[in-house]
Formats: C-alpha cells, structure tokens, sequence
C-alpha cells in the first residue's frame, strides 16, 4: 500500500515540490491517515475514470463523420453484455470504496480515542492524553488547558506523540476548528460540544484556522499550532504561567465582544467552571445555564411559570437589535446564582415542594419568582432596541 | 405624530443612509446600470415598442416565449453573478502580503453570497426552466404546457426574485452569510441588517415561482403526451425534465418552509435556529440541505437530457441503452434525497451516520457512471458531427467524470474531514456545475436556437467561446483543487501566504479566459442576428435531428402542430422521416388556445412589492400589496375570457407559408 501511495504521489511530488501540500503531507496521524484514504479513493476511482476519457477520445475521433471505413451501425442501441458491465464496473468500484469508507470512517471518527501514536507505534499508557478546551469566538480561537490551569488566544502547543483530547465549542456561531496538519476539521457551535482526538508526530509551526466562514473578521481567525518536545512544552506552560493575568467570567465577557486579527495572549490562571459555562450559554451570570434547562425539561418543565423566567438581554453582543415584531431579546434567568451555585438554594428560590415530575399544564406547579435583572450583573437599565 | 414617526412609518427603516454612497464600486455600478437602463427605457420609447411587448411577451402564455424570456434572465443574471466572480478573483489574486485587496469585508462577504445565491436560483435555474419550458411541450406533441397562464406567473415571479437581488445592490445590501445562510450568523442577533432578509424574500418570491413551473411540466409531462407516447418512448430529455419537476415539487416547499421559519427568528423572535431557548441552528443545516442536495441534481439532470439528444442526434445513431438511461434518472432522483447529511459531514454526527451518508452519495455514481457509459456507447459505431453541441457534450463528458471523481473523493467522510469548506470543495462543485449544467444549458442552446428563430448560431463565434470557456475553466479551478490541498479555506479575503498568489492569479486568469467566452457568446448572438439571412434554416430540422420538436417548423407556430403527431418510437421524427411521413396539407381545423393575461406579471409585482415592503419593515406597503394580491388574483377568477380559437383559415394561411418555403429550400 505504501508503495502504491508513494507512487501515485511521485508525479505531483516532481511537479510541485515547492509547494506546502500540507493536507498531502501532514504531521499528524490522524491527519496522515486522512490522506490515505484520499489517495486510496483517487487511485480506486482512476480505474474507471481514465478508461471513461480515454473511450471518449478515441470513440469521438476513430467515429467522426470524415472517417467513412469505421462502422456506421445506426439502429444498434442496445447489448445487455454491454449493459452488465457498464451497471457492474462502477458498482465493483463503488463496492470496494464503501467497504474502506465504512472502515475508514469509524476508525477516523474524531470522537474516538485513540488507537495509535502513529503506524506501528501503540499507545503509550504510560502518558495520559492532554487536554485542550476549544472555543471559537468572534474572531479569534480560545484554549484552555484545564490540567495547566491556563488559557492562550491564538496560540496552540501539544507535545509530540502525546494525544490531544479537544472538546470544542463556540460562542456565537458557528465556526470550524482545522489545524490541516494535524487532523480533520470539526465545526465548533455555540451551545453544543464536538470533540476531536488527535496527535501530531513532528515538532514545528503548523497553521490552524477556522475552515467555515463566520463574519467579517473571518479571514484573521487563524492561529499558530505549535508541535514541541516535551521540555519546550513545559517551557512554554510556564511561559503562560508567567504571563499574569487571569481568565475568570469578567475578563472572558470583555474577551468575547468581536475582534479582529487579535494577537497572541495568554492568561496565568482560570476560572475551572469557564468552558463549562461558556457550553451552557451562561457565563453573564443571572442566565440559566442549557445544562440546567434541559435537566428542568427533563424532569416535566416549569410549566407556565417558565414563560415568565425570562429577563432582557442587557449586553449588546455585536449591534444587537432584536426583531421587529416580537419581544425584546431576553435570556432565560438561572435559578442559581454565582453566589449560590447550583445545589443551593436562595431565599429567592422555593425548592419544589413536590419532587414529583411535572406533565405540564393543568398539574400543580411549583411556587416560582424569577431572579431580578438587578441582582446580577447586569446593571442598569436595558437599552431600548434601536430597530 | 411627529416627523421622524412619520417617515419611520413610511419608510420603515430605509434611509438615506441605507443607500451605499460610501463604496465607489456600488456608485459607479449603479452609474452605468442607470444610464444603461435609461438607455434601454428610451430606446424602447422611441420606437414605441412597449405596447408591443406588452402584448406579445409580458402577457403571453406561450410556453415559447416564456421560455425564452427565461433565457434572457438567466443570461442577463450570469452578466451579474459573473461580475461578482471576477471581483472575487481579483480580490484574492492581490490580496497577499500585508495588503487589503480592494475590497473590505462588508463589501467582500456579500459579493461571495451573492454570486453563488445569484448563479443558483437566477442563472442556471432560469437556464435549465427555459430550456424545459421550450422544449418539452414540442417533444411530446403538446400545443402548450398544462396551465399556460401559471407558466406566465411563475415565470414573473422568477423575474421578481431577481429583481429583489438586484435592487439590494443599489438600495441597502445583501446578506453576509453565505449562500446558504445558516443561522445562527444569518439569525437577527448577527445579521441585524436588511441583507438575509433581501435573501429571504428574493428566494421566497422565486421560489414560489419554481414550485408552480414544476407543477406545470408534471402535468404537461404526464397528460400532455402525442397518442402512442408511452412513458418508456419519452424523449429522454423529457424523461430528465420530468424527474427534475418531481425533484422541485419535492424539494422547493422544504427551501419555503426553512426561510419562513427563519423570517419567523427573525420577525417575531421565535427560537427556531437560535443557541438557547431550546433552538438549534443544525436544523436549518439540515432542512435547506433536503432541499439543496435535491436542487444540484434539478439543475444536473436536464442537462444529462440535453446531453443525451445532442449525442444521439449528432452520432447519427439510436441512443444507447434508452431503458437503462431512463432507470439510472430515476434511481439517481430517488437517491438524491438520501445524501444531504454529506454537506456537513464535519459537523459531529457518528461514525455510522457518516458511513450511510457517504455511501448512498457513491451509489449514486453508480447510475451517473452508466449515463455516462451510455453516451459513450452511443457515440459508437456512429457517425460523429463536431458541430459546437456536439463539442459542448464532449467537453462535458471530460470535465465531469473529474468533477464526478473528486465528488465521489469528498463522499468518503474522513477525506472530507480534510477537504471540507477547502477550495478543493470549490473546485469541486464549480467542475460539475460548470462542467454539467452550464456546458449543457449551452449545447442545449446552441442545439435548440435554430428551432426558435429559424437560424443557426454563427459558428466562428461560437467556437471562439467554446474554447474560451473550457480553457478558462480549466485554467480557473485546477489552481483551486491545488491549493485545497495545501488547506487553503474558502471565502477568504485576505492572505499572509505568500506562496499561494501565484495560484490565484492563475486562477484570475482562467477567470479572464470564461469573461472572454462570455463575450465572443454575446458576439454569437448579434452576429447570427446580422447574419440570419446566410444562417437561415427552413426545414425546420437543421441537424437531421430524431425527436418530434424537429418536425414542426422553425420558428413553431402558436399552435406548435397543426395535428397531433402519432408516435410510433422513441425517436418518433427519425420514425417519420424513415417512413416517409408527408406532412398533412389539407383538412385543418381551428385550434382552441389560451388567451395572454397580464395578471401574472402584475400577481409578481404585488408579489415582490409586499416582500420590499417586508424587508425594509415599510408594513403598510406589504399589507397593501398583500390585499391588492388577494384582490387581483380573485378578480382573475372572474376573466371569462381565457381562450380564443385560431380559425381554420389562419392555420391553412401559416401552413401554406410553411409549404412554399420547404418547396423553395428544394
């Protein structure tokens, strides 16, 4: 296999050795693997693809109309030998390449862990996986390193041959976390978590970016990924360390406001429940985190009461407006606060004296009053939309 | 009320401010468009021609004229969305190194959205329509499509969602999304401006326009057919434009319900494709792919049909393996509705899913192969006329089976992890879309011009363009796969890579080629029109061509035929000629036909004033409008003067006419 994969790269390696194909040549396994398979399926699918062009030019020219000696057989339009091997080649063909896509596809899924350092090289017990968490904000990349206790902007390490475990979300739209070198994409979205396992091999400078466009400072949304040996991985841990500052909810709700072409930054310290918070739509505190949504619903909802949990959006993202028609912008209050995390209860809070599920409307509902805009951050009153 | 209430009231919220001043390219766009429009206005003035076209084409319910009024959009609209890709490619060839480009990023965001919504829905949309709306009527026989006046008013209602696209150039802007706008950028919070809603009510309007056209050609497809025309002796262009109608009647609702629900988000507030509030942007992904998956094989499988005439009438021959060309249409409309999820492989859906999706998408391969095959085999053991369809099929055929490989490349979803939003991607749907349906909307045209105008297309010019074209294609996207496999992402604006210019200008190169190609067709047009006298036919079949289209005259009558063919083949003329059919010279009867209306065009411009009104939130213009489209189409129910009969005597006239001129080509 790797000679026929050496092969079929011979002649694009002559042509365009001075070009960085880094999706043909990557430095990471998966990524490499990645590339496997797209030379596989070329190779599989040139077997159809050149005899079609080359029948094409020879049928066009041997039966053009000047060439009276070829045959001439105008009501000849069907052969079912013919028909058999036309159906039946690309089906072989295709046969083949779902057999390699199924495989190729579990064994590539970016959720799974996993199974190698690189060919022939198993996983290392020894050497737990690093963790990175992901988020893709406007327009600049957030990592946090939940084991270091620091976050960067626009810079990512790994070590070499360490496995990275990434969990990957984002915090307005919808964005797609590529380092070519490494691995295959996987789109970061607000309020949901993709995860992607990956290790590179080879030290070095790799580019990664967002591959799905995601507003005006889209084509600055890229950051260095740096491939280092253990000890520079160190070095550079510390180097954040070292740099102060601290990632808590105050300073993230200033980094997330839009941005462009931002420089690296890193942060000393964060706050450990940040991605947790940044997944659940709630780090401006007072806003009901998606988690604690989804487990209320699960449990039967608040009924109608729910419909008046909700307090105006106060902080203006990006110039937003609401919508013409319908209510004011508004956020679902949390019924927790940052002073009475979840599990505890608040004097403003009634625990329900029923634990019983809810069914809906019609059933006995729990005394409920919403948190108030003034007890959270949100100071002051909210602007009228300007639409 | 004050002032400022006041012109808030009537104006919504366009102001002066709302008009793109500030970017010279708009200003001096708008320039040349005006005086060009004036131009045009005047022109049409002084030779009083507005009453002529009033009544001959605005009004008509021809299945002819509006199917080449279709053709003139959709050539109009590539101008456009052409202009776009140049500007783009100039951007990216210049922008490296520290440098800007010309464009910033409001300018730049809309131009990529509205080149790819404008080369969809208002070019190879109208291309492919037209092309059905001509010719399918004439090769089953037909005198016009089932409901002619539904075709007038999808026909307007096309033309008014271009109009909205076109308007947001001059007044406001376009989205900033892509052309598929997905949310959340696309929902209120982060496209706040008139653009996605510019996108919203031009798709709507269009598409309603399409979703009726498609009902149309169902009904003319399936009761229209000449006596003896069984399913399995359709033309197999008739066959492609029947699955493609099946395909629209399908998908199109699918497109008008995801844009409603997103006007929804972002009209009212409801939390459809929002992150919280138990919204999820990854149904909008899912729902416009239901349709858009659909939509690339509604604009691919006419073409296989054009293809497919063109072959066999220029190979001289039978078209090979009729019955396995018309399965493999049908397996390929079943299995486009099995694929979407391909588009978002990369989006976290299991191992398993991706596997099913990636697969069904080779399956369908399997019947593009055989299509394929099929043309292959036609073309042998025949007698092959290089005239300019023939070449436009022979460089379909060598332009698609790459597109068609790197497509099937991008199915295998750890390949598309890869590739995925690349430029590989791209190159990859430009190779099909160019490579099929715009290749095959020209051979179709070149292939059915003499049969509308009763001229051939100049040649010369003709081959002038066809080089230009697949030169400049090939020049223009090979660069793209290239550079996505150096991982260069799609809808850049900038670059700090300097080794990838070089790319990009070949690209904007290939780009310079197709604007040549563009032009020399538009030479094409006016030199056949100087020329017409020398390019005359008045056979009525200039290729010795085999379906019933080319047994009428050149340009057909009102009436198309003057008695309803019998068919006896599937290649029911070549089966008259054969048997020395004699065309009936007496005992004509007077024909029953409809009656032009101008209630579709002015249904559209309600249509398209209610959605201006609705963009720019003007609520008593789109309520009005709204009751004026109720008032209008009921008062339409009450027009009892809907046909008309083309006395005998008249068709013995045209029919005489007819039978002089075939004497004197002899």
């Amino acid at each position: 296999m790797s000679r026929l994969k050496t092969l079929a790269l011979l002649p694009l390696a002559v042509t365009l050795s001075g070009c960085n194909f880094v999706v043909l040549a990557p430095a990471g396994d998966i990524a490499a693997q990645q590339r496997d398979l797209v030379i596989i399926s070329t190779v599989l699918m040139l077997l159809i693809v050149v005899p079609v062009m080359v029948l094409t030019a020879v049928f066009a020219w041997r039966y053009r109309q000047s060439n009276s000696s070829a045959r001439y057989e105008p009501e000849w339009d069907h052969s079912t030998k013919l028909e058999l091997v036309i159906w039946s080649a690309p089906l072989l063909i295709i046969v083949c390449l779902g057999a390699l896509t199924w495989m190729g596809t579990h064994l590539l899924d970016p959720y799974r862990s996993l199974g190698r350092i690189a060919a022939e090289r198993p996983m290392d017990k020894a050497r737990a996986p690093l963790e990175v968490d992901v988020v893709a904000l406007d327009w600049k990349w957030l990592f946090i390193y939940p084991d270091h206790g620091i976050a960067t902007v626009n810079e990512l390490a790994a070590p070499v041959d360490r496995p990275i475990n990434f969990r990957i979300t984002a915090s307005t739209v919808m964005n797609s976390f590529y380092i070519p070198a490494l691995a295959g994409q996987i789109y970061a979205m607000p309020g949901m978590e993709t995860k992607l396992h990956a290790v590179v091999n080879h030290a070095g400078t790799y580019k990664g970016f967002s591959a799905n466009y995601s507003g005006a400072g889209f084509s600055g949304m890229h950051f260095a990924f740096h491939g280092l040996d253990d000890k520079n991985f160190d070095d550079w841990i510390a180097r954040a360390k070292s740099a102060g500052g601290s990632l808590d909810r105050v300073e993230y709700l200033q980094l997330e406001k839009p941005s462009q072409n931002e420089p690296v930054r890193r942060y000393g310290s964060i706050d450990t429940d940040l991605y947790r918070a940044i997944l659940n739509m709630c780090v401006e505190a007072g806003k009901m985190c998606m988690s604690e949504m989804m487990a209320i619903d699960a449990k039967g909802g608040l009924g109608h009461e729910g419909l008046n949990n909700t307090l105006p959006l106060a902080y203006d993202k990006y110039a937003r407006r609401g919508t013409a028609l319908g209510p004011e912008p508004a956020f679902v209050a949390g019924t927790c606060t940052l002073e009475a995390p979840q599990g505890q209860t608040t004097a403003a809070i009634k625990a329900p004296t029923d634990t019983a599920p809810l069914a809906g409307a019609g059933l006995k509902r729990p005394a409920f009053a919403p948190l108030r805009s003034s007890d959270s951050l949100f100071l002051g009153q909210r602007p009228k939309s300007d639409s | 009320m004050s002032s400022p209430d006041l012109i808030k009231l009537i104006f919504g919220r366009l102001t002066l401010e709302s008009l793109p001043l500030h970017e010279p390219i708009v200003v001096g766009t708008f320039a040349v468009v005006a005086t060009g429009g004036l131009a045009l206005f005047g022109a049409l003035t002084y030779f009083r021609l507005w009453g002529y076209l009033w009544r001959e084409w605005f009004t008509t319910v021809d299945h002819k004229r509006i199917g080449i009024m279709y053709m003139i959009l959709g050539i109009v609209m590539l101008l456009r969305g052409f202009a776009d890709a140049i500007m783009m490619r100039a951007q990216q060839a210049i922008a490296f190194g520290g440098s800007e480009g010309y464009l910033n990023a409001h300018h730049y965001d809309q131009i990529f959205t509205a080149h790819g919504v404008i080369m969809i829905f208002f070019v190879a949309m109208p291309l492919v329509t037209g092309l059905m709306n001509y010719v399918v009527p004439l090769q089953i026989g037909a005198r016009d499509v089932s409901f002619p006046f539904l075709n007038n008013f999808s026909f307007w209602m096309t033309v008014g969602g271009a109009v909205l696209v076109m308007a947001s150039l001059f007044i406001g802007e376009f989205a900033r999304t892509g052309w598929l706008a997905y949310p959340p950028l696309s929902n209120i919070g982060y496209s706040p401006d008139v653009g996605v809603d510019y996108y919203i009510w031009g798709l709507q309007v269009a598409g309603v326009g399409t979703t009726l056209s498609g009902i149309n050609l169902i009904c003319t497809i399936v009761k229209l057919r000449a006596p003896g025309m069984t399913m399995m002796r359709m033309p197999v262009f008739t066959w492609t434009s029947l699955c493609t109608n099946v395909l629209i009647v399908a998908s199109f609702p699918v497109l008008t319900v995801v844009l409603a629900l997103l006007s929804l988000d972002r009209y009212v507030g409801t939390n459809f494709f929002t992150n919280d509030f138990g919204g999820s942007p990854m149904m909008y992904v899912n729902l416009i792919w239901i349709w858009g998956h659909p939509e690339v094989y509604i604009l691919v499988l006419p073409a296989f049909g054009i293809f497919s005439e063109v072959t066999s009438t220029f190979s001289g021959k039978r078209l090979f393996g009729y019955t396995s060309m018309v399965y493999a249409t049908v397996v390929i409309t079943i299995l486009s509705y099995l694929v979407w999820l391909h588009h978002f492989f990369t989006m976290g859906s299991g191992a398993s899913v991706n596997s099913f999706f990636g697969i069904t998408t080779m399956i369908i391969s399997i019947p593009t192969g055989a299509k394929m095959f099929n043309w292959l085999f036609t073309m042998y053991r025949g007698r092959i006329r290089f005239e300019l369809p023939m070449m436009w099929t022979l460089a379909f055929m060598f332009t698609f089976v790459i597109g068609g490989m790197t497509g099937v490349l991008l199915a295998v979803p750890p390949a598309d992890f890869v590739l995925h939003n690349s430029l590989f991607l791209i190159a990859h749907f430009h190779n099909v879309i160019i490579g099929g349906v715009v290749f095959g909307a020209f051979a179709g045209i070149v292939y059915w011009f003499p049969k509308a105008f009763g001229f051939r297309l100049d040649p010369f010019w003709g081959r002038v363009s066809f080089w230009c074209w697949v030169t400049g294609f090939f020049f223009a996207f090979m660069p793209l796969y290239v550079l996505g496999l150096m991982g260069v992402t799609r809808r850049l604006r900038v670059f700090d890579d300097p080794s990838l210019q070089i790319w990009f200008i070949v690209a904007g190169f290939g780009a310079a080629l197709i604007f040549v190609g563009i032009m020399a067709m538009l030479v094409q047009f006016a030199v056949s029109i100087l020329r017409r006298e020398q390019l005359r036919d008045v056979t009525g079949d200039p290729w010795n061509a085999r379906t019933l289209e080319w047994a009428t005259s050149s340009p057909p009558p009102d009436y198309n035929f003057a008695f309803t063919p019998v068919v006896h083949d599937n290649d029911a003329w070549w089966d008259m000629k054969r048997r020395g059919y004699q065309r009936p010279l007496t005992g004509f009867k007077p024909i029953h036909m409809p009656s032009n209306t101008g209630t579709g065009i002015i249904l559209a411009g309600l249509a398209t004033a209610m959605a201006f009104g609705l963009i720019w939130y003007m609520w008593w213009l789109a309520a009005v409008s709204f009751i004026a489209l109720l008032v209008v189409a009921i008062g339409h129910t009450f027009n009892y003067h809907r046909d008309f009969d083309i006395p005998a005597d008249q068709i013995v006239r045209t029919e005489d006419a007819r039978t002089n001129l075939l004497a004197g080509a002899k």
